[in-house]
């Protein structure tokens, strides 16, 4: 189906890439706004829940004592062509940092395809 | 084995069959309701009136104070207010039976719903309807009768057979417990107190008792515990009545509850939940709070609703009635404060179920005590109630690791205990003259152990009879529900939850 519009086939992978960012909740709108500012202006952005080296911590109802491991954070996803990506992964690290622990991390991986379902658009032109 | 689907029906079915039965039987037309008092008022009567000008106004001052007309002793009178309610004491009550009620609906379901976990929110709301309910339907058929009546012998568990299905429980006045509160308001007063008494005992159990047992259960205890007890502290003729009967026993004191009420319910709560055992997966799933919001909202309602509890059980809006008014809220605020400041320094943070936790402390603790103790002894039993319920839910509960939910055992037993013993110290006739009046308190000892000292001896009987009457009619009740029809549902839908399984609704559907 794909090949429909020719642009993608066997090593014939566009330059694409994926950043997903793990921040702190609070950080989300910083973040988006240094994303917008060098001109990315879509991304999809999820409640999640995990732990790293920050760990979770204690509730305690009455004299019931709990430990909950996983902590919220939001992660953001944006994908990419390679040549924004770089300056990308700068200004999410600029913006979410705060330089304690618990920061979050950031992954980047390489994208085969996209496709604008609209207009059947594919590759970079897509994302 | 009772098939227990057919309890309700037979139950339906009984007040049918007497409904259709009374109808039948009613020829005679209903008695003309009394005159209202405005129209005396506006268009006085052209026959002198039997009483004096001077005797009527004496009648009205009577009731200002809360005290009976038609005088006493050689001069007496036929009193034009004798035998309606007063306004204003009458408007209170019943202002008050709301306030109770709204205590458990919606006060204690929210509470209680919002401390367990989400998949039995539902259960917890149920077990409060079905309380309302079934209570209500006992209380009609002989409850009010079996604890305010007199007909039995002084002293007898049980007080009579005249009210009942109601039977005279009309507007008029009972003057054995109020002169200007009508009968039937005060039943429903005391049947507000009926209804939540075994619903705060649904906290101990919650999560993991099938419906049927739990409703079968306060079905049963009722008979066993509430009313015995009810009547033995509130009835005119009742064994430890020391303010109301001549006779009493043990003239020990409780104004609105502490052993009929708190303890009764609290170490009932304890037996159930040990014979019940524990959740599936306590000590090792996270079993918090679902819902700290409406844990709030609950307790607001709960507090709000006290008032009605403590200062309705005046029973009149006098000034005994403004003392506990004063000091439940002293009290209250105290101990939801300390509470909150103890934890803030043994664990760091003052937490809103901290603050929820010593406000209902508070409340169970001064509800014994409220009409008899000064704004100071109100004060000193704040503190003592934020202390000593935390003491026993923090350290005493995980040192013997029973399953008391939601702390039934450790806010409404200990506070309950500890409420009477405090009574028993920090009584005093300045706060209520009821206690060294020599028509009562003087014959059956109370006036002597008020003025002398001695109260706590008195109040630690009627606590030894309330906790063997609690914990022995529970463990009797808790066996006989476990073999006729079990009492904890399947494994599975104890971990599917109660609400779905048992109610065929979710809580919340997002």
């Amino acid at each position: 189906m794909l090949s429909k519009t020719g642009a993608a086939g066997p090593g014939k992978f566009p330059n694409m890439k994926k950043i997903e960012a793990i921040i702190k909740p609070f950080k989300l709108e910083e973040v988006k706004e240094a994303l917008s500012e060098i001109g990315i202006d879509g991304m999809t952005v999820s409640e999640v829940k995990g732990f790293g080296r920050q760990k979770g911590h204690t509730e305690i109802y009455r004299g019931s004592e709990y430990v909950v491991d996983f902590l919220p954070k939001i992660k953001v996803e944006v994908v990419l062509g390679d040549g924004q990506v770089e300056q990308a992964a700068a200004a999410i690290i600029k913006a979410a940092k705060t330089g304690k622990i618990g920061d979050g991390k950031i992954f980047i991986s390489a994208v085969d395809e996209a496709v604008r379902i609209r207009t059947e658009e594919t590759g970079e032109k897509a994302v | 084995m009772i098939s227990l689907k057919k309890i309700p029906a037979l139950l339906l079915a009984a007040s049918l069959a007497w409904t259709a039965g009374t109808l039948l039987a009613q020829n005679e037309p209903a008695p003309a309701p009394p005159a209202p008092p405005t129209e005396t008022v506006a268009a006085p009567p052209a026959t002198p009136p039997d009483a004096t000008l001077e005797q009527r106004v004496t009648d009205i001052e009577q009731y200002f104070q809360n005290m009976g007309v038609g005088g006493s002793g050689d001069t007496t009178w036929k009193s034009k207010i004798g035998s309606i309610p007063g306004p204003g004491h009458n408007g209170w009550m019943m202002a008050c039976a709301a306030l109770v009620l709204f205590m458990t609906l919606p006060g204690l379901a929210l509470f209680y719903g919002g401390l367990v976990r989400r998949k039995n929110v539902l259960s917890v709301c149920a077990q409060c309807l079905c309380t309302a309910g079934l209570v209500t339907i006992l209380w009609w058929i002989c409850g009010y009768s079996l604890v305010f009546g007199k007909s039995f012998a002084s002293g007898f568990p049980f007080g009579g057979s005249e009210f009942l299905f109601f039977k005279g429980v009309d507007s008029a006045p009972n003057t054995d417990y109020s002169y200007w509160v009508s009968n039937n308001v005060y039943a429903m007063y005391q049947l507000m107190f009926a209804i939540i008494t075994p619903a705060l005992i649904v906290g101990a159990i919650a999560e993991r008792m099938k419906f049927s047992a739990i409703m079968t259960f306060i079905g049963l205890w009722m008979f066993v515990v509430y009313f015995p007890m009810a009547h033995m502290v509130w009835g005119v003729s009742g064994l430890m009545n020391g303010v109301w009967n001549a006779d009493a026993k043990i003239p020990a004191i409780d104004f609105a509850g502490g052993t009929v009420v708190h303890m009764t319910s609290g170490w009932s709560a304890l037996i159930l939940c040990m014979i019940l055992g524990k959740r599936l997966g306590f000590g090792k799933e996270k079993m918090a709070p679902h819902n700290m919001v409406l844990c709030m909202v609950g307790t607001g309602m709960l507090w709000v609703g006290w008032y009605g509890f403590n200062a309705g059980s005046a029973v009149a809006a006098d000034v005994i009635s403004s003392n506990a008014f004063t000091t439940t809220t002293l009290a209250t605020a105290t101990a939801g404060f300390t509470w909150a400041m103890i934890e803030a320094i043994h664990r760091g943070h003052p937490s809103i179920l901290g603050f929820c936790s010593g406000i209902v402390a508070g409340l169970v603790v001064i509800t014994p005590a409220c009409g008899f103790v000064s704004p100071t002894g109100a004060m000193i039993i704040g503190v003592l109630a934020g202390a000593i319920p935390y003491i026993f839910v923090v350290f005493v509960k995980a040192a013997f690791g029973y399953d008391d939910a939601l702390d039934t055992f450790g806010v409404h037993a200990i506070g309950g205990t500890l409420g009477a013993i405090m009574t028993g110290l920090l009584a005093t006739d300045k706060a209520n003259g009821n206690l060294v009046v020599d028509a009562v308190a003087g014959k059956n000892g109370l006036k002597e152990l008020v003025t002398n000292g001695g109260l706590v001896f008195a109040q630690l009987k009627a606590v030894g009879i309330t906790l063997v009457l609690s914990v022995v009619g529970t463990f009797i009740l808790a066996y006989i529900v476990k073999m006729v029809i079990g009492l904890r549902p399947t494994p599975e839908v104890e971990t599917a939850g109660l609400d779905v399984s048992e109610h065929g609704e979710e809580g919340y559907v997002l």
